[in-house]
């Protein structure tokens, strides 16, 4: 046929880790048709970002094609000179990376490295490159599309850099543009402004793409077809409808499943209980920029309080605040009705044990070089005074808690657990202190919905056991609808709508939290197209969000 | 643009701090030299009166601290005071003291241009020299010409200068009497000849100082190689040359500008090697020279030369590399 213009057959790619080469893609097919959007699906590892380059010819350092053949228009990418492959990439092939702030080039101008393309593949002159660029910026809705070009990248936010990317993909008007998890990271209210660009832009030019992303919800917005991969195999390949209303196989069943864990609500709180911690009035700031203004609520025995908003919204600042690693200007922060000193540094031992953190990026919260045994033995010895054999007890009791095994997993290194157990270890250092309330700051949003999900259970039961308090910060709010029994919502710094989840999610709600909850992406096609006609075309995002300042 | 001058004016503050600081450090250890002038210039046979009116001449006899005060307030109004080595044979020959020509000024003066003409040439040499074999090896990386052009600066700078320029001197000046192996040159000279007869020692020093730049600058380079932004333009379809010279250099200027610094202030301050085997009248010459006869004005003002060099040319590499931070230069 034709208008086929990506054929791989039975790519196989391999890895190399200490010096041995590791198979990462056994043998995937795709075919890709002028003017379509194929999304890529998958878990952390499954090789989607490994496919959508070597669909471009492209393969990272340590990574490189073993077997199977790549052809673009026909042409093989495989056997093709470097020449030949740069000649393609840029002009008809155009990737937009997940993390646009550290694609662009720090030290150039948006416009320039926009014009940089077709300049140097000839294909216009700086001038007319520039004003084409303008254009690209008007129709992808970026604010003062005739100047935002001459700033610097980090002078643009992110949602606008993604947007002048994609511009930056479309300058040459190629072919094919791989799109590599461009709204990963950004916030619920960007992300939808963001993806109506891509896809208005895609369709205006016919553009044919390679939609890579973990979240199903967005890639049924976006894609005609959907490919599922695990580790390196295809699972399943549909068109998007009859992929979302009858997968095949169990494991793309298992991914549409992850969003129905839902815990009974709890029986209302008590009027008159004493909160187990009570941030009263609460006022912050970084030197001297404001980040918080008059933040009040309560988190009772064995509830979980979720606390969500956009970045920038003062959520993990309101933590630091209430370990005291921030001391607040003004306001009072108590637990069990005691009120605590504001510097964590004047606070005793056992005011320190009572409140726990676990992190977002278990990664780099656990100490590389510090085995498993030691990492959680250090606050069972600091808090519990306990040491040699006591401690090793403790310390496998806690590992049986979070469901590692003990002798297996004692004296291993960080580097040796996945992300999921990463995280669990971070739970039980946290547990180790036998605290009452801990702090859960966005803990499941670096890990794939099925190990989120593992992690969300696991802290569910572990409330349950333990009568514990969670402060669960999230700009997820599927996470906020499986876990939490109370919602606050914050933005610049303010809470702007707090009360128990049923009472959240069920309308009238106030504007934010209602733009917060409608820009969740949801797994039906129509979604985006009923959004924005909802919206109107003019009041996404930004715009909806300043109307209500 | 408010924020970089303020960052530029607190450098050039600590800077003149720094200076202070070294100024004591370099008026109390010329002070702890052992010997003394007075001694070391009536020889063996002098009498004690003889060498304590000497002493007494040249301020010796008085205490550290005014001593140093003294000299502090004459180095503040540009005044580096007299050679204790000029004055003396001045009044032997029993004129008045502090001509023009006994001061440390005047002194100084001519070898110190001499030697800032030896450091340009060297610098405009090895630095574009250095920039671009570091470009070049980052470009073909761990390809033979890298490995020949870490091997050929690595042993360059190994080698003692001195054997450097005896090897220079026998290919260019010896075997192929393309340049001069002498480098005498004085004041009225005409600059074609000048610069004929620096070449030799500026090329011994520019392989000294090549090593050091050429690899930071391909190290600087290859760091930054895995960023997403380089991913990014070798994806726009880019030439490698492209992507190193436009995209990855601009980011990797700051500490590539503080090697060419460290190595520029080397060239003004320690080349007495390469001085000496070319017969160079330069600053290091005159350093050495009163050291040996405890020459203590003279000592101090070319420490204190030497310091301000240093801390002159990091100030100005901290302020380039604070200019090449696009952060810094445009906020938000």
């Amino acid at each position: 046929m034709s208008d086929l213009l990506v054929k791989i057959r039975d790519l196989k790619i391999e890895g190399r880790s200490d010096e041995v080469w590791n198979p990462i893609i056994n043998g995937v097919d795709l075919d890709l048709h002028k003017g379509e959007v194929l999304g890529l699906i998958g878990e952390s590892g499954a090789g989607k970002s490994t496919v959508g380059l070597a669909s471009m010819g492209y393969t990272r350092d340590g990574v490189r094609i073993s077997g199977g053949s790549v052809e673009f228009d026909g042409i093989d990418l495989l056997a093709a000179s470097a020449a030949v492959k740069r000649g393609l990439l840029g002009k008809r092939i155009a990737y937009v990376a997940q993390s646009a702030a550290a694609s662009f080039n720090p030290a150039h101008k948006l416009i320039d490295q926009h014009t940089e393309g077709p300049v140097q593949h000839g294909v216009m002159s700086k001038g007319d490159s520039e004003k084409d660029g303008m254009e690209l910026y008007r129709k992808l809705r970026l604010p003062n599309p005739d100047s935002i070009g001459f700033r610097y990248p980090h002078q643009v936010s992110g949602g606008q850099l993604q947007r002048a990317m994609t511009a930056m993909a479309m300058a040459c008007r190629p072919d094919l543009i791989i799109f590599d998890e461009p709204t990963t990271a950004l916030d619920v209210t960007t992300q939808i402004e963001v993806l109506a660009s891509i896809r208005e832009i895609v369709e205006e030019y016919d553009t044919a793409a390679i939609y890579i992303t973990h979240d199903l919800a967005v890639v049924a917005q976006m894609a005609d077809r959907i490919k599922v991969l695990l580790k390196g195999d295809e699972v399943e390949e549909a068109d998007t409808r009859t992929m979302l209303s009858d997968p095949k196989e169990d494991y793309t069943k298992s991914l549409w499943a992850v969003r129905e864990f839902q815990r009974p609500a709890k029986p209302a709180v008590i009027t008159g209980a004493t909160p187990v911690v009570s941030v009263k009035n609460v006022t912050a700031a970084y030197g001297k920029v404001p980040v918080l203004h008059d933040v009040s609520f309560d988190i009772h025995e064995g509830r979980t309080v979720a606390v969500v908003g956009e970045s920038g919204s003062g959520k993990s600042t309101t933590a630091r605040c209430i370990t005291g690693l921030l001391p607040p200007k003004q306001g009072v922060i108590e637990f069990d009705g005691t009120p605590m000193p504001l510097d964590y540094r004047k606070r005793t031992k056992e005011q320190l044990r009572q409140a726990q953190m676990i992190y977002q990026m278990a990664d780099t919260a656990l100490n590389p070089r510090k085995s498993i045994g030691e990492i959680i033995g250090r606050p069972v010895q600091f808090y519990g005074g306990l040491s040699g054999k006591a401690k090793r007890r403790r310390v496998d009791e806690l590992l049986d808690q979070i469901e590692l095994p003990g002798d297996q997993y004692h004296d291993r290194l960080p580097s040796e657990l996945s992300g999921g157990q990463k995280q669990r270890i971070g739970i039980a250092r946290a547990l180790a202190a036998e605290p009452k309330f801990i702090i859960c700051d966005e803990v499941t949003s670096a890990l794939d919905q099925l190990v989120a999900e593992g992690i969300l259970r696991l802290l569910a039961r572990l409330q349950d056991e333990l009568k514990l308090s969670y402060m669960f910060i999230t700009h997820d709010l599927a996470t906020v609808r499986s876990i939490a029994d109370e919602v606050v919502v914050m933005k610049d710094g303010k809470v702007v709508e707090q009360g128990p989840k049923t009472e959240m999610f069920t309308p009238p709600h106030h504007p934010y939290t209602d733009l917060l909850l409608s820009s969740v992406p949801e797994m039906d096609p129509d979604w985006l197209d009923k959004l924005l006609a909802e919206r109107g075309v003019d009041n996404i995002g930004d715009a909806a969000v300043g109307k209500m300042n | 643009m408010s924020s970089v001058l303020r960052i530029i004016l607190q450098r050039l503050g600590l800077g003149v701090l720094t200076l202070f600081i070294v100024s004591i450090v370099i008026f109390i250890a010329v002070n702890l030299l052992p010997g003394d002038f007075a001694q070391l210039i009536l020889g063996q046979g002098a009498t004690p009166e003889a060498v304590e009116a000497i002493r007494k001449d040249l301020g010796l006899d008085q205490g550290l601290v005014p001593r140093y005060f003294q000299w502090l307030g004459g180095v503040l109004v540009g005044d580096l005071g007299n050679s204790f080595a000029q004055a003396n044979f001045a009044s032997f020959a029993g004129t008045n003291t502090a001509t023009t020509a006994t001061t440390v000024a005047a002194q100084i003066a001519p070898r110190f241009a001499n030697t800032m003409f030896l450091a340009g040439v060297t610098a405009a040499i090895a630095v574009p020299f250095s920039l671009i074999l570091g470009i070049l090896a980052a470009l073909y990386r761990n390809s033979v010409f890298d490995r020949v052009a870490n091997v050929f600066t690595l042993s360059s700078i190994s080698s003692p200068e001195f054997f450097l320029a005896y090897i220079l001197i026998l290919f260019l000046a010896v075997m192929n009497p393309l340049l001069p192996s002498l480098s005498n040159i004085y004041d009225g000279m005409a600059f074609g000849e000048r610069l004929t007869r620096t070449l030799l020692p500026a090329l011994t020093l520019t392989l000294a100082v090549t090593a050091q730049m050429m690899r930071m600058t391909r190290a600087a380079i290859i760091n930054l190689l895995a960023s997403p932004y380089i991913e990014m333009a070798r994806l726009k379809g880019l030439s490698p040359m492209r992507v190193i010279v436009t995209h990855a250099l601009p980011n990797a200027l700051a500490p590539i500008i503080t090697v060419i610094a460290l190595n520029l202030a080397y060239l003004i301050t320690g080349v007495v090697v390469v001085e000496v085997v070319f017969v160079y009248p330069g600053i290091g010459q005159l350093f050495v020279d009163s050291v040996k006869i405890r020459d203590i004005p003279v000592v101090q003002a070319c420490c204190l030369i030497f310091a301000a060099a240093y801390i002159l040319l990091n100030l100005t590499a901290d302020v380039l590399s604070i200019l090449s931070n696009p952060r810094l230069r445009h906020p938000k």
